[in-house]
């Protein structure tokens, strides 16, 4: 058993974090895409904490001692999942970067020698005049 | 191929002072080709210098690493219907004089790509640090064993290779970090035919593009890329 007071704390806790990542969905300061994680997380935290027989059960099914590991063990295991989550976005993100890197540098293209390439640069010349126009 | 586009893709990160040189000896060692210097991010003149040595010139606007950096060059070559791509380091590392024999090797060999290396000669004239020779003799290994051919010098960025090779190389497949044994084996696996020629390097001149993977880094990263490539089907892009 978990003392009443460990309980109330997690149920709090837990209740809190659902209650704040559902505000941040709905001020659109988190996307719906991202919150799927800590809303489980949220969620599976509450269950532990206010079903006492799941707590029991799980803690004797992974070998704990203690039901406040239990806790501690799902909670931290959600927090690994999270990081986990954040490295494939952050590598998601750093790939995207680097095509539109790429994709600015292809139209930074500067040709030397502008005698060799007459033929373009006439063409770009009309498009200047009607910009400077 | 009888008159074949090519551009020599030149990869140059702070290499101001150097890169005029290295774009004045590919125009001389191959008069007709294109030269694209793709400046990664620097701070300094390398983009002027390489534009007034007669290159074309393309500017990242943030560092983003050799992988990046060259992989630029690709795309650019794959949108101008280029044939053959050359990549010859921007810090003079390599000589530009050796890029007509592998345009010879390419095209007697029927080979798709053409890596030029240090070590297939065992003539010692170049050295790198202990730990960093233990490192390419390890991947060269392995890489070896792999692709079963010899292959005496995965680290080397003096390549020259056909268009097929670059369009595999502008997909997702490509290592944007730091290419090396591990897109060997994926352009084995590919079913692209790789050939090593022997050629001189210059040592490294101070901060090249290569100085900021460390030899433990490297060898994990490495390690990892080829396992993986390893345990992805195989991917068919071979154009033939």
């Amino acid at each position: 058993m978990i003392s009443t007071h460990l309980r109330i704390v997690a149920i709090v806790g837990s209740l809190g974090l659902l209650l704040f990542v559902i505000e941040l969905v709905r001020r659109r300061r988190l996307k719906e895409e991202y919150s799927v994680l800590w809303m489980a997380t949220a969620v599976v935290l509450l269950l532990l904490a206010a079903w006492g027989g799941l707590l029991r059960s799980l803690t004797h099914a992974i070998g704990a001692v203690a039901q406040s590991s239990t806790l501690y063990f799902f909670g931290l295991l959600f927090v690994i999942f999270l990081l986990l989550h954040f490295s494939v976005r952050v590598s998601l993100l750093e790939r995207r970067l680097t095509a539109l890197v790429q994709e600015i540098a292809l139209l930074t293209e500067k040709r030397a020698g502008p005698a060799q390439h007459e033929e373009e640069l006439a063409e770009e010349a009309p498009e200047d005049d009607a910009v400077n126009a | 191929m009888t008159d074949p586009q090519i551009l020599i893709v030149s990869p140059a990160n702070t290499a101001a002072g150097r890169v005029g040189r290295v774009v004045r000896d590919v125009t001389r060692a191959l008069p007709m080709a294109d030269v694209l210097v793709v400046d990664d991010g620097s701070a300094d003149r390398t983009a002027a210098e390489a534009s007034e040595a007669g290159a074309i010139t393309l500017s990242l606007p943030v560092n983003s690493g050799y992988g990046a950096t060259l992989q630029t060059g690709y795309k650019y070559g794959v949108r101008h219907h280029y044939d053959v791509i050359g990549q010859i380091d921007g810090d003079g590392q390599h000589q530009g004089e050796y890029l007509p024999v592998m345009l010879e090797a390419l095209r007697q060999a029927d080979a798709d790509l053409v890596v030029g290396s240090r070590f297939l000669d065992r003539d010692g004239h170049y050295r790198p640090s202990l730990a960093r020779q233990v490192g390419i003799g390890l991947f060269a290994r392995v890489a070896s064993v792999v692709t079963r051919q010899h292959i005496s010098d995965p680290t080397s960025g003096f390549q020259l290779m056909r268009i097929g090779v670059a369009r595999f190389f502008c997909s997702e497949v490509y290592p944007t970090d730091y290419p090396d044994a591990d897109i060997l084996i994926l352009l084995h696996r590919a079913g692209f035919k790789v050939l090593e020629v022997p050629v001189k390097m210059r040592p490294s001149s101070g901060k090249s593009m290569h100085s900021g993977h460390r030899s433990l880094y490297y060898v994990y990263k490495m390690t990892l890329s080829i396992l993986v490539t390893l345990l992805r089907p195989r991917s068919q892009h071979r154009a033939s």
